[in-house]
């Protein structure tokens, strides 16, 4: 298959699994602080603070996918590779 | 990708002869103007200072006072010196992140030359701030609790230490160029109404990475201030 529909396949299925995991994770976090405040809820706005800043640190996971596909597609080292034999097969 | 109709717009003919791509040259028309505007708020607040204070000094001492309170309760007390640095990228931060919101504005941060300076110049204090506190004994920083696995040790916290500018940068970048991103392609799908919940995310993360950009600031310094386990 063609060098840039690897690279729309690679972008699209690694983001997707990115934000699997992301959404498990952060799920799992906000399960425990809603846990938390429901038994305590006097220290609802500690809790809180410590589930925005849980939630930040793992979204940033998602991040680290989002960068890597975003240089997949728009910033990608082997383009300029791909072009040049792409113009050979065609000049043959 | 470039972002298509800015206020600021003729910076990118201005500064073509510097050899900066168009996209830089938003992220630096965009930071001159944040830094004019903090001024010139800093100017308002500043000018007749009352002993109650009204109107703007009112709200620039809630926010100061904020971070104040955030930096003591992180740091404990001789974390105060560090006050105005933390208090500088908070707000530059913040305000670099919301202003993506208004239509014909760029955020700065959205660029990954200013989260990588924000980050850098982080790494560097803590670092500075490790040597002035502890001399040359902040090398134990770096060696873990047992003796004959500091070679092992070291690798790890260095790796551990690279990491953090590499972290901070990705974090801010990702969050703001993913909104930009994710607002550009709905004004070119639905514009009408639709990008409306997204902005609405767009204010709530522009708040939590600015606060969470400074909460990590603190965290480092307060790690090389404190004695090695």
């Amino acid at each position: 298959m063609s060098f840039f529909t690897m690279c729309m396949l690679a972008a699209g299925f690694g983001m997707a699994i990115g934000a699997f995991g992301t959404g498990i994770g952060q799920g799992l976090a906000v399960k425990s602080a809603v846990e938390g405040v429901s038994r305590n809820p006097g220290a609802s706005g500690k809790i809180l603070t410590t589930m925005m800043i849980g939630l930040a640190m793992i979204e940033s996971l998602a991040i680290y996918v989002l960068v890597v596909c975003l240089i997949i597609l728009f910033a990608n080292p082997y383009k300029d590779i791909a072009v040049k034999l792409a113009e050979t097969v065609v000049a043959k | 990708m470039v972002h298509p109709i800015l206020f600021l717009q003729f910076f990118r003919e201005l500064l073509a002869p510097l050899h900066i791509a168009p996209a830089s040259a938003d992220a630096i028309a965009y930071t001159w103007l944040i830094i004019v505007i903090l001024l010139l708020v800093s100017v308002i607040a500043t000018k007749t200072i009352k002993a109650v204070p009204t109107g703007m000094q009112n709200f620039m001492e809630v926010v100061i006072g904020g971070i104040e309170n955030m930096i003591v309760e992180t740091m404990g007390e001789h974390g105060r010196p560090f006050f105005p640095l933390v208090a500088t990228l908070a707000i530059f931060i913040l305000i670099s992140n919301l202003i993506g919101l208004i239509p014909g504005f760029f955020p700065p941060t959205a660029n990954i030359n200013t989260t990588a300076a924000c980050a850098i110049v982080v790494f560097v204090m803590t670092h500075v701030v490790g040597i002035k506190e502890h001399g040359a004994g902040y090398i134990k920083h770096f060696l873990g609790p047992i003796v004959w696995l500091a070679p092992m040790m070291f690798f790890i916290e260095v790796i551990g230490h690279l990491s953090r500018v590499i972290s901070l940068t990705l974090r801010l970048f990702g969050n703001m160029n993913g909104h930009e991103l994710v607002l550009m392609i709905f004004f070119g799908l639905a514009p009408f109404l639709v990008p409306l919940p997204m902005m609405l995310m767009g204010v709530l993360v522009s708040f939590i990475q600015a606060f969470v950009f400074m909460l990590l600031a603190m965290i480092y310094i307060q790690g090389s201030l404190e004695h090695a386990h």
